[in-house]
């Protein structure tokens, strides 16, 4: 499985896409660092970059890289390995490549500014965390709905219909059931909700982070109270593992079971 | 008295003028009193350890109208001490009067009173009755100046007492939560008085002033109080002035009071679920001028308060810039500054005659083609997260996700939800700059 991750990683390393997305990332921060010098509104802005473009890109890259190295896969079927380690390997690859990218594309402009040593650091480590975790999150996801369809078109709707379900039609969804269900106690069912989908959880963590939970009033109390405690990070943090972990064994069981 | 005479202000109330006319006289009044003092008959009596008289108490039995008082450097446990004569106490050294956690300790209850430089300690908390470090009872044309008040039930209380200056005192105390604290600095049925430089830190309100009419607080810092940094209730025809709220459990609250001046004042950091910079309640003809409002939960949350003018504000980073609940009618705001908050404004009610034109909105996205520096295309400042917020409050959840930045630019491109009157016709493509 090392090995086929390996060539894997190594494959996208070298490829401009990777070396597109970590310069975008770059250049980016960067322009920002440069224009408000302030550490803490950066992070607030990438942010709403994190939430949105590291789910996009990794669902577009999980599916595109499946059906690009679909002859390569077909060869390594011929050799004595064992799927799963095929599978799970190209997966590890695609995941690692793009949280790479991220790391090294955010990490070094801010690291040059001086973000370890500064209180923003915690902030900081936390948006690194959470767009590390996302990238793994929506590359499975996108790995396992392309191993499902052999159809690329079909294979291509779906993965963007997730990533949309995640990041625009579940709020929707909540936003529409918080107002229709607004005469009862609504913290723990916004609360559960919120935590359910990684997107949401995740932008939460780095809401709390930067203190706007007063903003939330009662709300925000019952989630700072949650997550603000030993117990609550455990568990969004296991409900960010269980997003790896579901679509991981989703591919595992569909590629020992499918007929190529 | 640089700071007792009003700026000169576009508006003025002919109240605000009374108070400081008022000021003048007492001042002319209160200098030409110390200086005949001075010159003619009175006398000053000395209390130390070591002096013929060593209790303040016995001082102030022997003391003559008009006389001083200077009491030196030392720790007296006297009780209560009552002022009973038209006296002036001046503490040399900071001496300390301590009440030992049992009694009120200085009560004033005669006119023309001067009381300066001393350390009260330790007044005991009563649930019976409203322990003060001092208090003036009924009294009028007091002076009192740079005392010190530590560890007090109530710090300064004043009741029904005209024509006095609060200047420069400190009253620092740990109150924890409401039931079992006191203000600061309290004033009940009182009349032109002038609170002015003064610490509060630490009680239940810094500043509280109920039936209290035509009064100046000025140039006043209060920090860490439990529930207000300043309180009006039923007070009328009242000015405050160049203060700052740090961190209270709100910074300043105004009920029931009419023809409030508030001018540039700071409002800074009042963070928390239930707190905010200003809050207005049931207040009308009120003037809020060059204030800042700085990271404050909300920056102005106003209910039923009526006819009051916003200009030259600056709201800055707040969670709400402004929350204007139902009931509120003919406010006007113009020529201020929305910048970086998350929220710039909540209207609550519908088909009010509140106006919102000409003030500078750091998201305002239109044009100025004919170069006027006001845009040409107007702007709503609500949007359509903060009407949603404002009938589910749970909704805040989902803040600053992709949806709501759809749902609010949607809204933005054609209205359909946000109410159609809360809209600035005239937004400002520079920032107003404040007066200095």
């Amino acid at each position: 499985m090392f090995k086929i991750l390996k060539y894997s990683f190594y494959d996208l390393i070298r490829s401009r896409w990777t070396y597109s997305y970590g310069g975008f990332y770059l250049l980016f921060t960067l322009s920002l660092l440069w224009l408000s010098n302030d550490l803490s509104k950066v992070v607030i802005s990438l942010m709403n970059v994190v939430l949105l473009l590291c789910p996009l890109i990794a669902t577009m890259f999980g599916v595109m890289v499946y059906y690009n190295s679909r002859e390569f896969t077909e060869l390594l079927l011929a050799q004595p390995v064992r799927r799963t380690s095929i599978f799970l390997g190209q997966y590890l690859g695609v995941a690692g490549s793009l949280s790479a990218s991220w790391v090294i594309g955010v990490g070094v402009p801010f690291a040059l500014y001086g973000v370890f040593g500064s209180p923003q650091a915690a902030n900081f480590l936390m948006l690194l965390f959470v767009g590390v975790v996302l990238s793994f999150v929506f590359s499975a996801i996108a790995f396992f709905i392309a191993l499902k369809n052999e159809n690329r078109i079909k294979g291509f709707g779906l993965a963007i219909l997730a990533w949309l379900f995640f990041a625009v039609i579940y709020d929707g969804l909540l936003l529409l059931s918080l107002s229709m269900l607004t005469e009862y106690p609504l913290e723990k069912f916004s609360l559960i909700a919120s935590v359910l989908n990684p997107i949401d959880l995740s932008r939460i963590l780095i809401l709390l982070k930067l203190d706007v939970s007063a903003l939330m009033g009662f709300t925000g109390a019952v989630f700072r109270k949650f997550l603000g405690t030993g117990l609550g990070m455990v568990v969004a943090f296991a409900v960010l593992l269980l997003w790896v972990v579901g679509p991981v064994v989703g591919i595992k069981r569909v590629a020992e079971r499918k007929d190529f | 008295m640089k700071y007792g005479v009003i700026r000169r202000l576009p508006y003025l109330h002919t109240s605000y003028l009374h108070t400081s006319t008022y000021m003048f006289r007492w001042i002319f009044i209160s200098t030409l009193m110390l200086a005949g003092q001075a010159v003619l008959s009175a006398n000053t009596l000395r209390v130390c350890k070591s002096c013929p008289v060593s209790s303040i108490k016995a001082a102030i039995q022997q003391a003559r109208p008009c006389d001083t008082v200077f009491v030196e450097t030392g720790i007296y446990k006297e009780g209560n001490i009552l002022i009973d004569k038209e006296l002036t106490l001046i503490g040399r050294g900071q001496p300390v009067l301590d009440g030992e956690g049992k009694t009120e300790i200085v009560t004033i209850a005669a006119n023309h009173v001067h009381f300066e430089g001393f350390v009260l300690r330790n007044v005991g908390t009563s649930y019976s009755e409203d322990r003060a470090g001092i208090r003036l009872k009924e009294v009028s044309d007091f002076y009192v100046k740079g005392n010190r008040v530590e560890n007090a039930f109530f710090g300064i209380y004043l009741q029904k007492s005209k024509n006095g200056v609060i200047d420069g005192n400190e009253v620092i105390g740990e109150a924890k939560d409401e039931v079992s604290s006191g203000n600061a600095i309290h004033l009940w049925y009182c009349d032109n008085i002038l609170i002015i430089n003064n610490k509060t830190i630490g009680h239940r309100d810094g500043i509280y002033l109920e039936f209290v009419n035509f009064s100046t607080v000025q140039g006043n810092y209060s920090e860490r109080n439990v529930r207000y940094g300043l309180h009006f209730m039923f007070s009328n025809d009242d000015v405050y002035r160049g203060n700052t709220f740090h961190d209270n459990g709100a910074g300043v609250a105004v009920m029931y009071s009419h023809r409030i001046g508030m001018f540039s004042n700071h409002f800074e950091k009042n963070w928390g679920p239930a707190a905010y910079g200003l809050l207005l309640k049931e207040i009308h003809d009120g003037q809020i001028e060059g204030n800042t409002f700085q990271e404050n939960t909300v920056g102005i949350f106003a209910e039923t308060s009526n006819r009051i003018v916003y200009t030259k504000n600056q709201f800055i980073q707040n969670g709400w810039a402004l929350k204007i609940s139902g009931g509120c009618q003919t406010n006007n705001l113009t020529q201020n500054n929305f910048i970086g908050n998350s929220f710039d404004l909540a209207v609550h009610s519908a088909g009010t005659d509140n106006k919102f034109d000409g003030n500078f909105w750091s998201d305002y996205a239109g044009y100025d083609l004919d170069k006027n520096g006001i845009g040409d295309v107007p702007h709503r400042p609500m949007k359509l997260f903060s009407f949603v917020v404002s009938k589910t409050p749970e909704s805040l959840v989902l803040l600053r996700s992709l949806f709501v930045d759809i749902l609010n630019f949607s809204e933005k491109v054609s209205p359909i939800f946000t109410p159609e009157n809360v809209v600035d016709n005239a937004p400002l493509m520079k920032v107003v700059e404040p007066d200095r």
